[in-house]
């Protein structure tokens, strides 16, 4: 029987600078390609997400991810949309997730099913984000599903959502964010991050409602790997990638090591503001990145826990 | 109002490539206004599809397809003909199946939602018949059937510039929220969290009927 509490949290919880990273699931059923990115993160990264279907491209779900990555030793935070399940499929899939020795849940609203290869499918949207994070946090303390019924052996898991500092409107957004962490939300990760002045005025205002005391923030990043993927970023709704960071990527003479000087750019700011406690990578098909981009950073090696 | 559009010609002549005779069944009231299966349409459409051979196409025009009081007066032509391709929405459709047992009934167009006119031909929808209206909650605009997650806490991470993620062309529904609270002063209504809700009272809970006792005629 796994520990309780995630490691994840017990490292929140120990004040130290948490890194998470991704690994995209496989498009098949293949164990290989998530044990590979396990073991090139293992040592680099505190917890990997595995993405829940991420943009609506059907994958290997991510609860069977997490349980592929955490054979290779490497701590998983499984993803679950409100897209794809109702109220029952989603407490029956996390009540397995737990029993499976998964510790850490990232609860969000998931990308609308036409962004993906399947805009023919029905979506679900039983639940919301919010409403998903109360319905977790209340089966965590109270031992009660959301109809009321105990459980028997309810799940604890340490729950964490998304906030997107660049989507309008800022202040719903932000009272939104708030309503997560009053729902039970432990920490946020957020949408990734390009425009650090934006982010920085986000973050004064989450200072000034007091959202980081109340849970624990990390800043997301990209590491793009070719200046068409910076691109592609950039005309995703909520994403705000300044022209600046494309050109810089575009007159590149080697846009993959410009790529690589731009998030540690980004991360260095990141590390001076007030509030942030971690930080979250993302380099969906280039994981192989991630430790390079740890180690410039300065963050290696990863804490441990005795 | 009920929204709906005409289905494309050739699904129309494929349904009715089997008859003769073809009563054209339009409708005067949704359809009408909507410009989809009105009079108008009817027998425009019977001009269309006759000039491809030796069909006969008649058109009727009741007030109402989904109101047997009018219903009534198209008997005989419904006799008359070998199908009915009626262009109400699909309760009309399905009323006139209901009465004429022996006559086939093909619907001529597609219904939509239930919307409103936004502007010469562009209609949106705006409620999606939840059976709960929480419109009051939310400034009068609906999350149910206008945010395309249907959420009920505020907007996802894809709301830009007041536009929904699926499409640059489609509203917020939570910025319009926001902006009409805001100009309510009443803002402080969404920090409540409104909780999951019971969704029998939609098309989930099977398909719903209404009983009122206080307007249903007594026997005896
Ligand atoms: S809340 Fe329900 S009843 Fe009210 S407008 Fe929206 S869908 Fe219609
Ligand atoms: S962008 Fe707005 S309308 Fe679209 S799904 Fe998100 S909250 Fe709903």
């Amino acid at each position: 029987m796994a520990e309780e509490k995630s490691k994840l949290q017990r490292l929140f919880e120990a004040g130290e600078f948490v890194v998470t990273g991704e690994i995209g699931p496989p498009r098949g059923a293949d164990v290989e390609h998530v044990h590979k990115a396990a073991e090139g993160l293992r040592g680099v990264i505190d917890a990997a997400n595995v993405t829940d279907n991420q943009t609506s491209i059907l994958r290997m779900s991510s609860i069977a991810g997490v349980l592929l990555a955490q054979q290779k030793g490497v701590e998983g935070v499984a993803q679950m949309t409100c897209r794809d399940r109702n109220r029952i499929a989603i407490q029956s899939d996390l009540l397995g997730a737990w029993a499976l020795g998964i510790r850490n849940v990232l609860l969000l609203s998931g990308d609308h099913q036409s962004f993906g290869n399947d805009p023919q499918a029905k979506n679900v949207y039983d639940v919301d984000s919010v409403q998903v994070i109360k319905i977790m946090a209340d089966l965590k303390n109270e031992g009660r599903f959301l109809n009321g019924k105990k459980a028997k052996t309810a799940p604890k898991f340490f729950i964490g959502t998304t906030a997107n500092p660049f989507a309008d409107p800022e202040e719903l957004q932000l009272i939104r964010l708030k309503k997560k962490i009053k729902a039970g939300a432990q920490f946020v990760q957020t949408q990734s991050i390009y425009d650090i002045d934006r982010f920085e005025r986000w973050m004064e205002k989450v200072r000034e409602w007091g959202l980081h005391k109340e849970a624990y923030i990390e800043a997301g990043v990209i590491v793009n790997k070719s200046v068409r993927s910076v691109e592609v970023t950039q005309t995703v709704p909520g994403m705000s990638v300044p022209d600046s960071i494309v050109e810089r990527m575009r007159k590149a003479k080697d846009p993959k090591e410009e790529s690589v000087n731009i998030v540690l750019e980004i991360i260095e700011r990141i590390k001076k503001i007030e509030g942030i406690s971690g930080l979250h990578i993302m380099a969906i098909g280039w994981e192989e990145i991630v430790p390079e981009v740890v180690k410039s950073a300065g963050l290696l090696p990863r804490p441990t826990l005795n | 109002m009920i929204i709906a559009s005409q289905k494309p010609i050739d699904e129309i002549k494929e349904y009715i490539k089997d008859y003769k005779k073809i009563l054209i069944a339009a409708c005067g009231t949704c359809v009408t206004v909507c410009l989809a299966g009105g009079e108008k349409e009817a027998r425009e459409l019977a001009e269309l599809l006759s000039l491809d051979g030796d069909q006969e196409f008649r058109v009727v025009t009741p007030e109402r397809q989904c109101d047997s009081e009018f219903l009534a007066e198209f008997d005989e032509n419904v006799g008359w003909a070998d199908v009915v391709l009626s262009l109400a929405c699909g309760v009309g459709v399905q009323y006139m199946a209901e009465r004429y047992v022996k006559k086939p009934v093909v619907p001529g167009l597609n219904t939509s939602f239930m919307g409103t006119n936004r502007d010469a031909g562009y209609w949106t929808e705006m409620c999606q018949g939840c059976g709960n209206c929480v419109l009051e909650k939310t400034g009068g605009i609906c999350p149910v059937a206008r945010c395309s997650k249907s959420h009920f806490n505020g907007p996802c991470g894809g709301s830009a510039d007041g536009k929904c993620e699926i499409d640059p062309s489609t509203d917020c529904a939570w910025q319009l929220i926001y902006d009409r609270l805001k100009s309510l002063d009443q803002l402080e209504k969404l920090y409540e969290t409104i909780p999951p809700r019971d969704w029998s009272t939609s098309r989930d809970g099977g398909p719903r009927k209404i009983r009122r006792p206080d307007v249903a005629i007594e026997e005896g």
